[in-house]
């Protein structure tokens, strides 16, 4: 038996629901429909009342969830894809995000944003978000790149007190597995060396990561030994383990697929650069998304983000920096 | 299923007198709590704007002195005097806009920014339309717990109901058929906008009926007739009728914000009976109905100026927050804060 990226995240709701009366699921089509991606399937029949459909209202979704919370209840929403988060945007950093440093009352809520980029999905179906919600202070920003992180990783968004945007990659719902459901975690805050290696270190997060395993693989054939760090949540960011990285490679090439200008990339640069610059023997190195909305075609699209083949070559030339 | 009823102009008819009275000695409180914030801008003594809501102290006490323990208030820029009825205090008011550290807002937010969430006295955010769907989400939570005859006030006013917020707001309570009372504070102007530029329907309670919900219309000038029309509001959506809207009509006497001398009212409008004073009228409904006499109400009046001064001397005495002694932390979760801050230990 296998279980996919998408059962991980449905089966962590189950659980987060069985386990703690407080929870409760609000979100367009999330209720006997099961969620456009099928991640509330069942869920509305077996926890009756707990998992409804919401109107088209971003708004209106996440803001009852914030007034719930101050209720002491536990709302998972669900955007029906990240890209609409922006019609919430308001309720998330305004309201969310400065109740608990305005009142003392924190706001454990939890927004799920089916993210990134798939094949035919354009600009308003492919939107990494994560920087954007990063910037806000109060947010906790969580980006799994795992089966396993999926499903430990929902279960803490829904345990902590603070309100979590969790942008979960609609690339890896389906095709990517695990052989079963993880029984303990790494704590969330905490990111993870994803591939030992001595010569560079590519950090990076969500779908990024498997683009980067195969390109730590492929450079494997030429001798070179890359590090890759998974972020797991980009907000905190764990800088420490990144600087530790770069103390051993001396090298560092920051790849994610959100848009270049500020963003997660830029920030683990800017850390780097303030904080362990005598440790770097090359200038840092960064691979984003191009700088445009995210094209429709195919061919266009996969010439937008960042391929293994691309931070392949991009980590050749920092090798030899 | 609109039920548009029109406000009695007179007579007290099912009202009980003390309730008048309380809320006529909460509007005085409001009123003269307002009158010294106005006094203290004018002074250079606070820092930031002041925003008052002169002229709707009936319509704002009307809204939340139907509401018991447990209930949930929402109050917006013109609450003061409803604040106040559901609990807030002068004190409280003074140290928010002060930014005393014993304050419920400790400093890290102002003025009307100010509640207690825990004791559902919700804390706006300056975002207009942004409060509907979060008292609707307290009263969803609460439903979800098995609790039955809450209810929730919150308010608006006439620019705020072209929001968003509102609509998503208001469209999804009525969708959950949540028990929200929604108080539109038509005060024919949002700063200097009027509402001709606003909305284009004929009466904003026609939106009542676009959302299947009840509609109720009052002089928001009119003490008697904002309480009993909240009193139904507030009654039906206890009994699990759904949300309310009332739409009151009525005029800000005073300036956006004390930085604002309102120059753009129409002249016509502060001489019409929008334009009156619903402190005078409740005076006169009290004399004309044998509740108080003008001497009690001057003696409330003095109590009144006399509780403002106390409160603001206990203020004035307390200390702002130590930045030295802040956590300048936005999550509760210590393990999770993001470190590496420029500004850190300097
Ligand atoms: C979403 C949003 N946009 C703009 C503002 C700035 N603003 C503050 S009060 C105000 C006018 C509000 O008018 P209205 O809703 O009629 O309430 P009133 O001030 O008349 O009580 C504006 C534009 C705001 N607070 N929120
Ligand atoms: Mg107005």
């Amino acid at each position: 038996m296998s279980v996919t990226y998408l059962e991980a995240i449905r089966a962590a709701q189950e659980k987060a629901l069985t386990d703690d009366p407080r929870v409760f699921i609000y979100g367009q089509d999330v209720g006997a429909f099961g969620g456009a991606f099928k991640a509330t399937k069942n869920l509305a029949a077996e926890f009756p009342g707990r998992v409804m459909d919401a109107p088209l209202s971003e708004d209106a979704i996440v803001g009852l969830a914030v007034g719930a919370a101050i209720e002491g209840a536990r709302p998972i929403v669900e955007m029906q894809f990240a890209d609409f988060s922006t019609v919430g945007f308001n309720q998330i950093v305004n309201q969310a995000a400065t109740l608990y440093y305005r009142t003392e009352v924190p706001c454990p809520i939890v927004v799920r944003l089916p993210s990134g980029g798939t094949l035919g999905a354009g600009p308003f179906h492919s939107q990494s978000m994560e920087a954007v919600y990063a910037h806000y202070p109060g947010l906790v920003v969580m980006t799994p790149a795992t089966v396993e992180d999926a499903y430990s990783m929902m279960l803490e968004a829904v345990a902590i007190d603070d309100p979590v945007i969790f942008c979960e990659h609609k690339l890896l719902y389906y095709h990517l597995k695990a052989d079963k459901l993880p029984d303990t975690a790494q704590p969330v805050g905490k990111a993870r060396i994803a591939r030992a290696g001595r010569d560079a270190t590519v950090v990076t997060y969500s779908a990024m990561l498997h683009e980067s395993l195969q390109a730590a693989e492929d450079l494997l054939e030429d001798g070179w030994q890359i590090e890759v760090i998974d972020l797991r949540t980009v907000k905190p960011l764990d800088t420490d383990t990144i600087l530790a990285s770069v103390a051993r490679t001396g090298r560092l090439l920051v790849v994610g697929e959100a848009w270049p200008w500020g963003g997660v990339n830029a920030e683990v640069i800017s850390r780097v650069a303030t904080e362990g610059f005598g440790l770097l023997d090359a200038a840092p190195m960064r691979l984003n998304a191009r700088d445009t909305p995210v094209p429709y075609h195919p061919d266009l699209w996969a010439a937008h983000r960042p391929t293994a083949s691309v931070i392949a070559a991009r980590l050749r030339q920092l090798l030899t920096q | 299923m609109v039920t548009a009823v029109k406000a009695k102009s007179v007579a007290c008819n099912d009202l009980d007198p003390a309730l008048l009275v309380r809320a006529y000695r909460v509007m005085l409180l409001a009123r003269a709590t307002e009158d010294k914030l106005a006094s203290l801008y004018r002074a250079g003594m606070i820092k930031g704007g002041v925003f008052l809501g002169k002229g709707q102290e009936a319509l704002s006490t009307a809204s939340s002195i139907f509401l018991q323990k447990g209930d949930i208030f929402g109050p917006l820029i013109r609450d003061q005097a409803g604040r106040l009825a559901f609990g807030d205090t002068v004190l409280d008011t003074f140290r928010t806009y002060l930014g005393s550290a014993k304050g419920p807002m400790r400093g890290r937010d102002g003025n009307i920014h100010r509640g207690r969430p825990r004791e559902g006295y919700y804390a706006m955010i300056s975002h207009l339309g942004a409060l509907v769907p979060v008292v609707a989400g307290g009263l969803y939570a609460r439903r979800l717990r098995g609790e039955t005859g809450v209810v929730g006030v919150t308010s608006i006013g006439d620019g705020g109901t072209s929001t968003g917020a509102f609509h998503e707001g208001v469209n999804l309570a009525a969708v959950e058929r949540l028990p929200l009372v929604v108080v539109v504070a038509n005060n024919q102007y949002a700063y200097s906008t009027p509402n001709s530029r606003q909305f284009a329907c004929a009466d904003l309670l026609d939106k009542a009926a676009g959302y299947g919900i009840a509609g109720f219309k009052c002089d928001g000038t009119d003490p008697i007739a904002s309480l009993e029309t909240l009193q139904l509001a507030v009654q039906a959506a206890r009994e699990g009728h759904g949300p309310q809207m009332v739409v009151a009509t009525l005029l800000r006497l005073v300036g956006h914000g004390e930085h604002d001398d309102a120059g753009y009212v129409d002249a016509a409008l502060r001489q019409a009976n929008v334009g009156r004073d619903c402190l005078e009228v409740g005076a006169r409904q009290l004399i004309g109905s044998d509740f108080a006499t003008a001497e009690e109400i001057a003696v409330w009046t003095k109590e009144t100026q006399a509780e403002v001064e106390g409160a603001l001397n206990i203020a004035q005495r307390e200390k702002g927050p130590d930045p030295a002694d802040e956590d300048w932390q936005a999550i509760s979760t210590e393990r999770l804060v993001d470190g590496h801050h420029d500004l850190e230990d300097e």
